[in-house]
């Protein structure tokens, strides 16, 4: 294995409390958590002084921060929020699948399999150069407008389903840098094996991308855990839509404020599992080549 | 008469402009033992790979048991079967145990049932004194057991040939016997091998037949003895009195 010189060497590394270099002495590091933890207390307060004493801030919290409306609108947008989750629950699953036989396809080798090859290229390609919203307008009114035969009309199951198509192309180049980041000798050890290319891909290639490409996975979560709220325009009531039908009706933005608390209880801890998880997978390489 | 195990026939190779293989003859016969020598870069490796069909040669035929295996239509993974390659740089799945790594050619590619690719596994593994690391990961061994699980991984597919492409080359210089010994092994099972070396302690010890090549040919072939003694030449002596030089030899 090659060594490769990383950043982290010199103590940069993603965690939230700063660079993870050791501290010399058990003294010292008490000394650091406690200067780290005095600074944010005054940090804090400063600010949150500065903005409740200005002369704008009635108006704000009346208009964003009132817990009246709050208590009103929440129930309508935790129903929305579910329907959220359900989405993005249910479009993952189908993502993650879909564009992994997409990055497959598009892995393969050989003249005889270009034909695949290109009609993946081509997916990707255009999907990719589509706006998300444009692709859900297009299928969320357009297809249900048609009244065909047999085709569902619900204005959900295409919403969905441009959202399930879009993220398929973007989710399948991420699989593909993992593929091509496994070493060729791995493919040539076993195609030498007697394997087929399909073989090699899934007993030898896709289970190493994988573990190479979780953290971009999730990441791709937090974005698509957001972006299902776009269904909105297509008049399904989710959680913005929610907040949105609340906010025409009394002039009042608190409801997006309860949408954005419940947006953040998900993607936070998502975002913080991604480093984590980054994180360690940094050190376990790091203790292995050591 | 029964054509000989392994035949090519004015195999060219070329990346791009830079020609590998040029114009390469050789014959293996049953049982036989050829060790390629010659320096880095002489097409060694390069020459394995092609039998292999892991690279399309350009011109040229290779047969194997007297059928051109590199005849448009030729299935690869139907020839694979029939002949086992080991890297210079191990190349285990590390993701797999040991005991995965050997079976899953075995169990899927030539439809060998689990219980019956374990057992053979097995007595493959106690052979190579590696029965203990069954169910260790490739990254907790040596690279003399990496490379002795991966020789038992090419012969748990029952290989007719094997391939081995300085297969020494990555490991420490303690480590290298031990893997020069599985080889000395097969050869009195009477497997037909071709290998790649640098060790020509070892060639001059194993080898039927040795190959130098230099600049993508054959420049000289023979029985160890000759080539080793009384090389005719010059490139080949210059070769040789190299490594001379360097005490390998």
């Amino acid at each position: 294995m090659s060594e490769q010189p990383s950043i982290d060497e010199f103590g940069g590394g993603p965690s939230l409390l700063g660079p993870p270099h050791a501290p010399r002495s058990r003294e010292e590091g008490t000394r650091g958590a406690l200067i780290a933890f005095a600074s944010t207390v005054i940090f804090v307060g400063v600010v949150l002084w500065a903005v409740l004493t200005s002369d704008a801030w009635p108006a704000v919290q009346r208009q964003f921060f009132s817990w009246d409306h709050f208590v009103d609108v929440f129930p309508d947008v935790l129903g929305g929020f579910w329907l959220d989750v359900k989405m993005f629950i249910v479009a993952e699953i189908i993502i993650l699948t879909l564009s992994l036989v997409i990055a497959m396809i598009r892995s393969l080798r050989g003249p005889a399999f270009f034909p695949l090859r290109a009609l993946a290229v081509l997916f990707i390609d255009m999907i990719r150069g589509i706006p998300v919203i444009l692709l859900i307008l297009l299928l969320g009114f357009g297809i249900p407008a048609l009244q065909l035969p047999g085709v569902p009309t619900s204005a959900l199951f295409w919403g969905l389903t441009a959202l399930i198509i879009s993220y398929s192309a973007y989710t399948a180049e991420v699989y593909r840098a993992g593929i091509e980041s496994v070493h060729e000798s791995q493919r040539m050890s076993a195609r030498s094996l007697g394997l087929t290319q399909i073989q090699a891909l899934r007993y030898v290639l896709v289970p190493q991308a994988i573990k190479n490409v979780i953290p971009a996975l999730l990441n791709g979560f937090v974005s698509l855990q957001k972006d299902v709220a776009l269904v909105l325009v297509l008049g399904i009531r989710e959680a913005v839509r929610e907040a949105d039908i609340y906010a025409a009706k009394t002039f009042n933005y608190t409801g997006y404020i309860a949408a954005t608390l419940l947006f953040l209880a998900v993607s936070i801890p998502v975002a913080r599992f991604t480093d984590w998880y980054t994180d360690r997978d940094r050190r376990r390489k790091q203790s292995m080549s050591a | 008469m029964t054509p000989p195990k392994l035949e090519l026939r004015g195999v060219w190779k070329a990346f791009g402009d830079k020609e590998v293989l040029r114009d390469v003859d050789l014959t293996v016969d049953q049982h036989e033992v050829v060790c390629l020598i010659g320096s880095s870069g002489s097409g060694k490796s390069t020459m394995l790979k092609c039998v292999n069909l892991l690279f399309p040669i350009d011109e040229g035929a290779i047969l194997l048991d007297g059928a051109d295996i590199t005849a448009p239509g030729v299935n690869p993974n139907q020839v694979r079967e029939k002949m086992g390659i080991v890297f210079q740089a191990f190349n285990l799945f590390p993701h797999m145990t040991v005991l995965d790594n050997i079976t899953l050619s075995p169990r899927e590619v030539h439809g060998v049932g689990k219980a019956e690719a374990v057992e053979r596994a097995r007595d493959l593994l106690d052979r190579f004194g590696l029965t203990d690391k069954i169910d260790e990961y490739p990254d907790r061994l040596s690279g003399g057991q990496q490379q002795r699980v991966a020789v038992v991984r090419a012969l748990a597919t029952q290989p007719e040939l094997m391939l081995f492409d300085e297969v020494t080359s990555a490991l420490d210089p303690e480590l290298v016997a031990e893997v020069l010994n599985v080889i000395r092994g097969l050869k009195n099972d009477g497997m037909t091998m071709v290998i790649a070396t640098h060790e020509m302690g070892f060639a001059r010890d194993v080898a039927d037949q040795v190959c130098f090549l230099d600049a993508g040919r054959i420049l000289e072939h023979g029985p160890p003895e000759a080539i080793f003694s009384s090389p005719s030449e010059p490139r080949t002596q210059q070769f040789l009195q190299r490594i001379i030089d360097a005490g390998r030899l």
